[in-house]
C-alpha cells in the first residue's frame, strides 16, 4: 500500500529521518514506535505531504509518487490525523469536513448533502457524531472523531494517526481501536504511531520501530513482546516498572486544611481538602482527569488567585495561602507544570532563557547593581549542566525550545526545578507523551529527589505511574479526597472504583 | 433639532456610509483571510486619485473607476507579496503603503496639474453617484453569501482561523490570502473613488481624512460580519453626517464638530475591540515548515 523508501530529512543541523525504509501492507494496523525524536513524525509528514523530503522515494500501490502538498496525499487516497487536531474550532463538523473538498459547484456550498454523507458515515463507523456540532463544543475524544470522519468522508484508503492516545481515557481508547478494527476489515490500511506497548501489542499487525532517525526494526507484532520492543527502541534493556527502596519519610512538610477552590464561574473545585507530604516521600493523586487535580497544584504553586481560594496551606509550619507563586518558589517549593506549552516554556525562547525562568532576577543568573543584569556566562552554565544531568537532546543551549520534542522538553523543565534543590516537589503529569526511555529516566530521577529528602506530591492520569511511583496514593473524585491506598497492595481495580465515586468499603 | 431629523439627514448618511462600507467590506475578505489591512486608507486613497486623474484625461467617469480598481488592486499586491510571501509584519506594512500614498498622489498632481495635491475639476456623471452605493449595499448579502455559502467562504474562514488545519485539508492558504487582499483593494479602490468622483468632482489632498481607518474600526465594530459591519458604517456615517447637519445649526465651533465621527470610533474601539473575536490566525504569516 504505502512505502517509504530511502528517506531522509534534515532540520538544519538535525538529521530526522536517515534513509527510512517503511513498508506498510495492505489492509493491516501497522504500529511505528520509537523515543521522543526518533522521527516518527517526520516519517509520517513526509508520506502526508506536510514535509517534503530531501531524498528518498513513496511508493503507494507499487508506483511511485510525488506527495509534496497534502493535497497530493489526499489524491492517492491518504489520510492523517495529526499529534495536534487540524481542526477549525469556531465551525461545525460538517464545514470542517469538506474543507478542501466541498460538494457542490464553486457559487453553491451543498452542505445539507454533505452533512447527510457524515451521519451516514458516522453510523457505519458508530462514531456518534453531530454533523452540525461546533467544534469547540466536542470533546477530545469526539475532536478526533471528527479528524477520522474528514478521512473518510475522502475515502481514504490508508489513514495515518499520530499518537491518537495520548489525549484519550481509557475507554475511549478501547473505542477508538474498535474503530481502526472495523476499518481495517472494510480492507482499509492504518498506520499508527504511539508510545505505549501495550497498545501495540493490543492493536497492531506489524510493527517498525525507529531510532535517532533511522529503522532499527521490523516485526510481526504476534512474535514479538513489550520487553523486545523496548530494548529495541532505547538500545539497551529498560525497567518497565520503576525499582524503588522503602521509603523513610520525615517531618512534616506540607500540610493541607479544608482546602476549596471555586472558580469564576461559581462551581467548586475543590471540596475541602486535607493531607499531608512529609520529607522523603512521594504522595501521589489518582484520579480521573478534570476531578480538581489541576486546581490543586495550582493553589499550592500560587497560581490560583487568593480570593478563590479558603482552607489552610502550611509549609514547614508557615502558613503560605497569602504568598504570590514567586515567594513560595523561593521558600523551596518546585513545580512541574501538567501543561508544558501553556505553563512550562516560553516556546519561542532558548533553551538557556528557559532553563533560567522563575531565577532570572537574581543571583547567580542576575548580577550586579542590584541585580540589572542577566550573566550570560553563568546561564550557559546552568542550562548545560541541566541538559548534561537530565540527557535534553539535541545538547544545544542556543535552541529555540519549540524545536524540542515533547519529551525533551519535559526534561528541561524537570532540570530546571530540580536544580533549585527544593524542599517540596508539585508535579503534575510529568511523563505525558513521553517516551520509555525518558518515562524510566524521569521516574528515577523523583525517586532520587525522594531519598534525598525532598516532599513530592504526584499528580498523574496513568494509574501504573502512580502506583509505581507513590509511597502513599490518595484518590481524588468531584474535588474530594475519596480515600487513601497502599499502593503496594491496592488492586488497579479498587483504585478505579474509587476514581470513578464508588466509596472506600 | 427637528430640522436635524428628516429624510435628508438618511439620505447623507448613507451617502457619507457607503466609502466606509465599501473599504470595510474589502478589509473583510482580507481579515477573515487573516490578513491585517491596515492600508485601508492608502488603498482608498490610490482608488479617489486613479479615478479622478483617469477621468480628467479619458472624459469618461467609468474608465476612471475601472482604473481605480485596477491601482488598489495592483497596491493590494504590494501588501499582499510582502505579508503573505515575504512573510511581513503586516501593521508595518499597511502602514507603509498608506504613508507612500499620502505623498505620491500630491507628487503625481505636482508634476501633472502644477497644483499642490488637487487634480482639476472634473464634470459630474450623474450615475456615479448613486451606483456606487447600490453597489455598496448589495455586496452586503452578496459578501455573506461568498463567505458562508460558497467553497471559497469556507476556506477563507478557515485560512483565517488556522491555516495549518485549512493547509492539511489541501488548501493552499497562499493562493486564498492573496485572493482576499486583492479583493480588499478593488473594493476599498472603489470607495476611494467614489469621493472624488461621485461625491465630489475632484481629488483633493489626502481626501480621504482617516476613512479608511473608520472603516477598518466599523469591521472590528462589525466583528468581522457583513452585516454588522454594514450596521457600523451606518452609525459612522450617521455620526458624519449629523456632524455635517449640525455645523451653522448649533452654536459650537465646527471644529468641536467634525471631531465627532473620530471620537465615536475611539471610544467604539475602546469599547468593543475587547468584545468581538478576530479571526484567530489574523497578522500571524503562515510558515510553513519545509
Ligand atoms: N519543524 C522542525 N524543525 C526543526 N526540527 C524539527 C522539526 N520537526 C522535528 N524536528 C526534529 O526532528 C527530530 C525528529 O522529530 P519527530 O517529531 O519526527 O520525532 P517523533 O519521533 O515524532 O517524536 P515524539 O515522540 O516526541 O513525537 C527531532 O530531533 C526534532 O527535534
Ligand atoms: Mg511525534
Amino acid at each position: 500500500m504505502l512505502e517509504l523508501r530511502n528517506i531522509t530529512k534534515r532540520f538544519g543541523a538535525v538529521l530526522a529521518n536517515d534513509h527510512v525504509n517503511i513498508k506498510v501492507k495492505s489492509g493491516t494496523i501497522h504500529a511505528i514506535v520509537g523515543e521522543n525524536g526518533a522521527g516518527k513524525s517526520t516519517a509520517m509528514r513526509i508520506a502526508y505531504g506536510f514535509y517534503t523530503a530531501d531524498e528518498g522515494e513513496i511508493i503507494v500501490d507499487g508506483q511511485p509518487r510525488r506527495i509534496e502538498t497534502p493535497h497530493d496525499a489526499i489524491a492517492l487516497g491518504i489520510g492523517m490525523v495529526h499529534q495536534h487536531f487540524m481542526l477549525i474550532e469556531p465551525m461545525t463538523v460538517t464545514e470542517n469536513i469538506v474543507l478542501g473538498a466541498e460538494p457542490g459547484g464553486a457559487v453553491a456550498l451543498d452542505l445539507t448533502k454533505a452533512a447527510e454523507r457524515i451521519r451516514k458515515l458516522s453510523e457505519e463507523f458508530r462514531l456518534a457524531i453531530d454533523p452540525h456540532a461546533t467544534i469547540e463544543h466536542l470533546s477530545v475524544g469526539q475532536q478526533q472523531r471528527v479528524e477520522l470522519l474528514k478521512a473518510l468522508y475522502r475515502e481514504a484508503q490508508l489513514l495515518i494517526l499520530d499518537e491518537p492516545t495520548a489525549v484519550l481515557a481509557p475507554q475511549e481508547v478501547e473505542e477508538l481501536f474498535a474503530i481502526l478494527r472495523r476499518m481495517r476489515a472494510q480492507g482499509k490500511t492504518v498506520v499508527i504511531i504511539t508510545h505505549k506497548l501495550d497498545e501495540v501489542l493490543a492493536i497492531s499487525d506489524e510493527v517498525t520501530v525507529m531510532r535517532d532517525g533511522r529503522v532499527v526494526g521490523e516485526l510481526q507484532t504476534s512474535a514479538t513482546n513489550a520487553a523486545e520492543l523496548a530494548r529495541m527502541m532505547v538500545g539497551r534493556d529498560v525497567l518497565l516498572r520503576i525499582e524503588k527502596p522503602q521509603a523513610k519519610p520525615d517531618s512534616t512538610v506540607l500540610s493541607v486544611e479544608h482546602l476549596t477552590v471555586t472558580a469564576r464561574d461559581g462551581t467548586q473545585r475543590l471540596k475541602g481538602v486535607s493531607f499531608q507530604v512529609r520529607a522523603a516521600e512521594i504522595v501521589g493523586i489518582a484520579g480521573v482527569e478534570g476531578n480538581g487535580q489541576t486546581e490543586l497544584i495550582e493553589a499550592l504553586a500560587g497560581l490560583i488567585p487568593h480570593a478563590q481560594m479558603s482552607g489552610r496551606m502550611e509549609y514547614l509550619g508557615r502558613d503560605i495561602a497569602p504568598l504570590d507563586a514567586r515567594s513560595r518558589r523561593e521558600l523551596g517549593i518546585a513545580h512541574i507544570p501538567e501543561d508544558r506549552h501553556r505553563r512550562g516554556l516560553l516556546l519561542d525562547f532558548d533553551l538557556k532563557e528557559n532553563s533560567v525562568l522563575g531565577v532570572h532576577y537574581r543571583p547567580p543568573v542576575a548580577v550586579s547593581l542590584g541585580s540589572v543584569l542577566l550573566d550570560d556566562g553563568a546561564i550557559r552554565k546552568r542550562t548545560e549542566r541541566i541538559i548534561e544531568d537530565f540527557d535534553v537532546r539535541p545538547a544545544n543551549p542556543d535552541l529555540p525550545a519549540r524545536s524540542l520534542s515533547g519529551g525533551n522538553q519535559q526534561k528541561l523543565i524537570i532540570g530546571r526545578e530540580f536544580v533549585l534543590q527544593p524542599k517540596l516537589l508539585l508535579v503534575a503529569q510529568p511523563t505525558r507523551g513521553v517516551d520509555i526511555g525518558a518515562i524510566e529516566f524521569i521516574h528515577r530521577k523523583l525517586v532520587r529527589l525522594r531519598d534525598e529528602g525532598c516532599a513530592v506530591l504526584l499528580v498523574s492520569a496513568e494509574l501504573e505511574e502512580v502506583t509505581a511511583l507513590a509511597d502513599r496514593l490518595l484518590i481524588i473524585h468531584d474535588g474530594e479526597i475519596v480515600g487513601e491506598v497502599d499502593p503496594t497492595i491496592a488492586t488497579l481495580e479498587e483504585i478505579g472504583l474509587l476514581m470513578t465515586g464508588g466509596k472506600e468499603q | 433639532m427637528n430640522e436635524l431629523l428628516n429624510i435628508g439627514l438618511i439620505y447623507s448618511t448613507v451617502r457619507t456610509a457607503t466609502p466606509l462600507l465599501l473599504a470595510a467590506l474589502g478589509g473583510l475578505y482580507s481579515e477573515r483571510a487573516g490578513v491585517i489591512n491596515i492600508a485601508l486608507e492608502g488603498l482608498m486613497l490610490v482608488g479617489a486619485f486613479t479615478a479622478a486623474v483617469v477621468t480628467h484625461y479619458t472624459h469618461s467617469p467609468w474608465i476612471g473607476l475601472t482604473a481605480a480598481i485596477a491601482a488598489g488592486v495592483l497596491i493590494a499586491a504590494i501588501h499582499a507579496v510582502l505579508c503573505i510571501s515575504f512573510k511581513a509584519q503586516q501593521v508595518v506594512s499597511g502602514m507603509a503603503i498608506n504613508i507612500l500614498l499620502i505623498g505620491v498622489p500630491a507628487l503625481l498632481s505636482g508634476a501633472f496639474f502644477e497644483s499642490t495635491g488637487a487634480t482639476p475639476q472634473i464634470p459630474l456623471h450623474e450615475l456615479l453617484q448613486y451606483a456606487p452605493v447600490v453597489i455598496a449595499f448589495a455586496l452586503v448579502p452578496v459578501t455573506w453569501y461568498v463567505l458562508y455559502r460558497t467553497p471559497f467562504g469556507l476556506r477563507l474562514r478557515a485560512v483565517g482561523e488556522n491555516p495549518e488545519a485549512a493547509d492539511a485539508a489541501g488548501v493552499s492558504v497562499t493562493r486564498i490570502r492573496y485572493a482576499g487582499v486583492l479583493l480588499s483593494g478593488a473594493l476599498a479602490a472603489i470607495g476611494g473613488a467614489y469621493l472624488s468622483i461621485g461625491q465630489s468632482s475632484l481629488f483633493t489632498r489626502n481626501m480621504t481624512a482617516g476613512r479608511g481607518f473608520i472603516a477598518l474600526a466599523a469591521l472590528i465594530f462589525g466583528k468581522w460580519r457583513p452585516v454588522q459591519t454594514m450596521l457600523a458604517c451606518l452609525l459612522f456615517g450617521l455620526a458624519e453626517a449629523l456632524a455635517t447637519q449640525m455645523q451653522g445649526v448649533v452654536r459650537v465651533p465646527v471644529q468641536f464638530i467634525q471631531i465627532i465621527p473620530y471620537v465615536l470610533t475611539m471610544i467604539v474601539l475602546a469599547g468593543f475591540i475587547g468584545l468581538s473575536r478576530a479571526p484567530r490566525a489574523i497578522g500571524i504569516p503562515y510558515q510553513k515548515e519545509k
